[in-house]
């Protein structure tokens, strides 16, 4: 039962990825569609699992099917080092880096960003 | 077209799910490296690479390659927990653990999509 719910998030994930991708440009070379995903997914699954873990209200079935299914579909690692790979491939080392960073840096304090949110939600 | 890639998600998504359980239950949580996740994001990365040459060199197929490498690797490997588990690293104050863990799954998820892109 588990895993259905998992995949039936991660249908509609892979879907919301690439639709959003296909109306973002990426301009310079720099993998803005990518980015703009994982980062809108790292927010999201911090406040989302913060918020799942300090309330009660929302059940574990749910959380699968949210966090593990649609926003771990939604994000994605592999086309994240394709793309580094491409970029270094084609002697764009310093975009490659700037990626690379950019998309660390800001996806962790991002995702510490959603945390706190759900914090202070629950606070009031 | 597109359910070709809500097919392979859901898949993808699902072999996530299974080999997570897998290797977290093998380690038993006994360490607090994210292990599961670090093994799919390098294994997605290299199957991607591989998809990626196979499709830029006509062999597959845009479909098959919307299905395989958009939908079941972009599924299977997942960037927001990457962070998620990165950041619990750090507020447990595995501050070298959570370097370590950043550092490594790019230097090699990036070596093993080359491997990978490179292979044939």
């Amino acid at each position: 039962m588990n895993l259905i719910l998992v995949m039936i998030g991660g249908f509609f994930g892979a879907i919301c990825r690439f639709s959003i991708g296909e109306w973002i440009i990426n301009n310079n070379g720099f993998p803005l569609s990518t980015f703009f995903i994982n980062m809108i997914g790292c927010f999201i699954l911090g406040w989302f699992l913060t918020f799942a873990n300090q309330t009660n209200k929302v059940k574990p079935a749910f959380t699968l099917m949210i966090g593990t299914g649609f926003i771990g579909s939604f994000t994605t690692f592999s086309t994240f080092s394709v793309e580094t790979l491409h970029l270094l491939q084609k002697g764009l080392i310093l975009t490659a880096i700037l990626y690379v960073f950019a998309s660390t840096v800001v996806g962790i304090g991002l995702a510490y960003a959603g945390h706190k949110l759900a914090i202070i939600k629950k606070e009031k | 077209m597109i359910w070709m890639i809500g097919i392979g998600g859901s898949l993808g998504s699902a072999a996530r799910f299974i080999i997570g359980n897998l290797i977290s239950k093998k380690t038993k949580n006994k360490y607090p490296f994210p292990l599961g996740t670090w093994v799919i994001n390098i294994i997605g990365s290299f199957l991607l690479g591989f998809l990626t040459q196979l499709y830029l060199s006509n062999v597959i197929d845009k479909r098959l390659f919307l299905f395989a490498g958009v939908g079941f690797c972009g599924a299977f490997t997942t960037f927001s927990t990457f962070g998620y588990e990165t950041l619990t690293l750090i507020q447990s104050n595995y501050i070298k653990l959570a370097a370590i863990y950043v550092m490594s799954s790019i230097i090699v998820s990036i070596i093993s999509a080359m491997i990978g892109f490179t292979i044939i």
